[in-house]
C-alpha cells in the first residue's frame, strides 16, 4: 500500500495501461510539455515521447473526431479536456461518432475512447469553467459514463475505462485532485458498471456520486448521532445505472434521496428517480426526493454559487423530514 | 490580396492630448492589473485571473481608435479591454471583487466582464467564443446601415480552432465592418505557437480568405494605433474586413495559478526590453508632447483612480442571495 493523490492515482492508471499496451496514447491540451493542467499526465511525455502523449492546438472538435478516427482503426486514445467543459465543442465529435458510430455502421467499427478531465462547481471559476455536463451527455446513445470519486476508485476505474471497447465519458471532480489515500500497490481494476456502497444502513437510502459523496457522508456524521441508519451508495456509473444495486437498497430502506451537483431539470437524479419508480414503486414507503444543483449558471460570487449545490446540512435536513414522515 | 507589413515610420499626426489620452489608458491598464495580482495574492478575488501586463500597447493602440458606439469583444484576459473601452475602473474591480455593483452584477467574474453601455460585448472564458459574437455585431451594423465598426481581440493559440476560420470567411464572404486582433504572445499557456501552428505567420492566413492581413509590432503603441487607424477606416468606408497579428508577450504567467515553468528567462528579459510603456513616454518626451513631470503627474493621478476602484470594490454590497435567478430570463431587469 502506498499514499497517493488523486491526480497521482490517475496517472499511475494511464502510465500502468500505457506501458501495456502501445496502442493506448493520450491527446489534449497541455498534455505533453505542460504535464496537464491538473499534473495527471507529467512526464508521460518524456517516458512515451511526444506522438504518444500529443500536445494538441485548441481545436477541441476536431482532435475528438481525430481520436475517433484514430480509434476505428485499432488505437486506444485517451483524450484529457483540459477542462471538460472545453468538449462542450466538441459535442459533435462525441455525440455523432463516438456516440452513434458503430450503431450507424451495423456494429462494423468499435470506439474504444476514454474522454477524461475535470468537471463539476468549482471555487469562484465562473460559469464557464464549473460546469455539469453529466445531463447533457447522459442524453447521448451509446456512451458509457463513469464519475470518480476517490483516490482508489480513479485509478482502477480509468484502467478499466481505457480497457473496455466502448466510448467512455470519465468525469473528475475539479476539486479532488489533491485528496489522499492509501491504495493497493498491485495492480487492480474497478467495474465500470458498479454503484459502490459506501455505508450500508437500513433507514434510508441517499444515492450520489462525485464530490457530493463527500457531503453526504458528512451528513451522514450527524445523522447517525441523531439515531438514523442511512445507506449511502456512490453511483459511480452513470449510464448504465447500477439498477441491480439500486433497487436492492430500495427494497431494504424504502427511501431514497438523491443528492447530486448536476442540474435538477434532466439531470441524472432525474433519471434515477424515474427508474426507480419503474422498477421498485410499490416498494416506496416515500416520494423520491433530488437535493440537486439549481437549474442556474454558476455565479462567480461566492456566497451566492455556495447556494448552487447542496451542503451537508440540507442532507441532513432533506433526510430528517422525510423520515419524520414516517410518524 | 497580397499581405503587408506595416511601414513603422508614418504615423497620422498626434496631438498633446491624444498622447496624453494615449498614455493614460496604457499606464491605467498596467497599474490595473498589478492591483489585481496583489488582491488576487491577499484573497479578495479569486478562481483563475489572467493578467494582460506587457500587452498594453494593443488594448491602448486599437481600442482607442473607436468610437464609443464600436463594438468589443475580448477573452478571459479582459480587464485592459474592458479599460479602454472605457467601462470604469470601479466597475471592473467590483466584478473581480464579486460584488452587486461590478459590471456583470457580480455573477460575471473575471472571464465574464459585459457593459451594454460601452459596447462591450464580453469577455469569454472559451477560446474563441468571441470572434463570432463580433461577427454578429458586425453583420448587425451592416444590416442596419449604420457605420460602426467591431473588433474582436484574441489570441495565437485561438487562431487554430475552426470559429477562427470560419469567421475569417464569413466576415469576407459579406464585407462585415470588423477587426480580427490576434495579440500573439507566442504561448497558449504551455504551448509554444510554432508547436501549435503549422504556419506561424498568422497575418498570412488573411490571404486564404481574400483578406488584407497585417504583421503590426504589438509593443508599439504607436504602430497598433496607425494599424488600427487603417483598419477602421476601411471597415467604417464597407470596404470590409482586416486581419492584424500584433507580436507582442505577457510578462506573467498565463494566469496567477499558472507556476510559469515552461518560459526561458532568456526569453522573457528579451521581451521585457520591448515594454511599450517606456517606449510610450520616450516617443511623448521626444515629441515635446509632454514633460516628465507632467507624465509622472498622470502616473499619480492612475495610482489614485485604481486605489479608489479597490475601496469602492470592498465598500461595495455583494448582490442578495435570494437573486439566484434574477437575469436568467428577459423579463428579469
Ligand atoms: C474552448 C477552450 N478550450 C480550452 C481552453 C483553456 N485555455 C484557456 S486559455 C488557453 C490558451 C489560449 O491561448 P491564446 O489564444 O494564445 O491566448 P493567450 O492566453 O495567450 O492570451 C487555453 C487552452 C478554453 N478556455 N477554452
Amino acid at each position: 500500500m502506498a499514499v497517493k493523490l488523486f491526480y497521482e492515482a490517475l496517472h499511475d492508471g494511464l502510465e500502468e495501461e500505457m506501458q501495456r499496451n502501445k496502442d493506448v496514447l493520450v491527446i489534449g491540451e497541455d498534455v505533453g510539455h505542460y504535464g496537464g493542467s491538473y499534473k495527471v499526465t507529467k512526464g508521460l511525455h518524456e517516458q512515451f515521447g511526444d506522438l504518444r502523449v500529443l500536445d494538441t492546438p485548441i481545436c477541441e472538435n476536431s482532435f475528438t473526431g481525430m481520436a475517433i478516427g484514430a480509434a476505428m482503426v485499432g488505437l486506444r486514445p485517451v483524450i484529457e479536456g483540459m477542462n471538460m467543459g472545453f468538449l462542450l465543442l466538441a459535442f459533435n465529435q462525441i455525440a455523432n461518432n463516438a456516440g452513434m458510430l458503430r450503431y450507424t455502421s451495423g456494429g462494423q467499427f468499435k470506439i474504444p475512447i476514454v474522454i477524461r478531465g475535470p468537471g463539476g462547481v468549482g471555487r469562484q471559476l465562473g460559469a464557464e469553467h464549473s460546469q455539469r455536463l453529466e445531463g447533457y451527455f447522459n442524453n447521448v446513445p451509446g456512451l458509457k459514463i463513469v464519475h470518480t470519486s476517490t483516490v482508489y476508485n480513479a485509478k482502477g476505474l480509468l484502467k478499466s475505462a481505457i480497457r473496455d471497447d466502448n466510448p467512455v465519458l470519465f468525469f473528475e471532480h475539479v476539486l479532488l485532485y489533491n485528496l489522499k489515500e492509501e491504495i493497493p500497490d498491485e495492480e487492480y481494476y474497478v467495474p465500470l458498471d458498479k454503484a459502490d456502497v459506501v455505508r450500508s444502513g437500513k433507514d434510508i437510502t441517499i444515492l450520489t456520486y462525485g464530490r457530493m459523496r463527500y457531503h453526504c457522508l458528512d451528513a451522514v456524521k450527524t445523522l447517525v448521532a441523531n439515531d438514523i441508519d442511512p445507506e449511502v451508495i456512490d453511483l459511480i456509473s452513470l449510464k448504465p445505472l447500477d439498477m441491480e444495486t439500486i433497487v436492492a437498497s430500495v427494497k431494504k430502506t424504502h427511501r431514497v434521496i438523491i443528492v447530486e451537483e448536476d442540474m435538477k431539470s434532466g439531470g441524472i437524479g432525474a433519471e434515477v428517480a424515474a427508474s426507480i419508480i419503474e422498477q421498485c414503486f410499490d416498494y416506496l414507503d416515500a416520494p423520491v426526493i433530488r437535493l440537486a444543483g439549481k437549474d442556474v449558471p454558476v455565479p462567480y460570487n461566492g456566497r451566492m454559487e455556495e447556494t448552487v449545490i447542496p451542503y451537508p446540512k440540507d442532507i441532513v435536513r432533506a433526510v430528517e423530514d422525510m423520515l419524520a414522515l414516517r410518524v | 490580396m497580397v499581405q503587408e507589413q506595416l511601414a513603422p515610420t508614418k504615423y497620422d499626426p498626434i496631438d498633446r492630448q491624444e498622447a496624453l489620452m494615449l498614455y493614460r489608458d496604457i499606464v491605467l491598464g498596467r497599474t490595473f492589473e498589478d492591483m489585481c495580482a496583489q488582491m488576487y495574492y491577499r484573497g479578495k478575488m479569486f478562481g483563475f485571473v489572467h493578467l494582460y501586463n506587457g500587452q498594453e500597447a494593443v488594448s491602448t493602440g486599437f481600442i482607442k481608435q473607436l468610437r464609443p458606439d464600436d463594438y468589443v469583444t475580448s477573452t478571459y484576459r479582459d480587464h485592459v479591454h474592458a479599460l479602454s473601452k472605457g467601462v470604469p475602473p470601479r466597475a471592473v474591480m467590483a466584478e473581480l471583487f464579486g460584488k452587486a455593483t461590478g459590471c456583470s452584477k457580480g455573477r460575471g467574474g473575471s472571464m465574464h466582464l459585459f457593459s451594454a453601455e460601452h459596447n462591450l460585448l464580453g469577455g469569454f472564458a472559451f477560446i474563441g467564443e468571441g470572434i463570432p459574437i463580433a461577427l454578429g455585431a458586425a453583420f448587425a451594423a451592416k444590416y442596419r446601415g449604420t457605420d460602426q465598426v467591431s473588433v474582436c481581440f484574441f489570441g495565437d493559440g485561438t487562431t487554430n480552432n475552426g470559429q477562427f476560420f470560419e469567421c475569417l470567411n464569413m466576415a469576407v464572404l459579406w464585407k462585415l465592418p470588423i477587426l480580427f486582433v490576434v495579440e500573439n504572445n507566442l504561448w497558449s499557456i504551455g504551448m509554444q505557437h510554432h508547436r501549435a501552428s503549422s504556419v506561424t505567420d498568422i497575418y498570412r492566413k488573411a490571404d486564404a480568405f481574400d483578406m488584407p492581413g497585417y504583421l503590426v509590432d504589438g509593443m508599439d503603441t504607436l504602430e497598433c494605433r496607425q494599424a488600427a487607424i487603417k483598419a477602421i477606416k476601411r471597415a467604417r468606408a464597407g470596404e470590409g474586413p482586416t486581419l492584424l497579428e500584433c507580436s507582442t508577450y505577457r510578462f506573467r504567467g498565463h494566469s496567477l495559478a499558472d507556476p510559469d515553468e515552461l518560459r526561458d528567462p532568456k526569453e522573457k528579459e528579451f521581451w521585457r526590453k520591448q515594454d511599450p510603456i517606456p517606449k510610450l513616454t520616450k516617443f511623448i518626451q521626444e515629441q515635446g508632447l509632454a514633460s516628465a513631470a507632467e507624465l509622472k503627474l498622470i502616473e499619480q493621478e492612475i495610482r489614485a483612480e485604481v486605489e479608489d476602484a479597490v475601496q469602492f470594490g470592498e465598500d461595495s454590497p455583494e448582490p442578495p442571495v435570494d437573486e439566484l435567478y434574477r437575469f436568467q430570463f428577459a423579463e428579469d431587469e
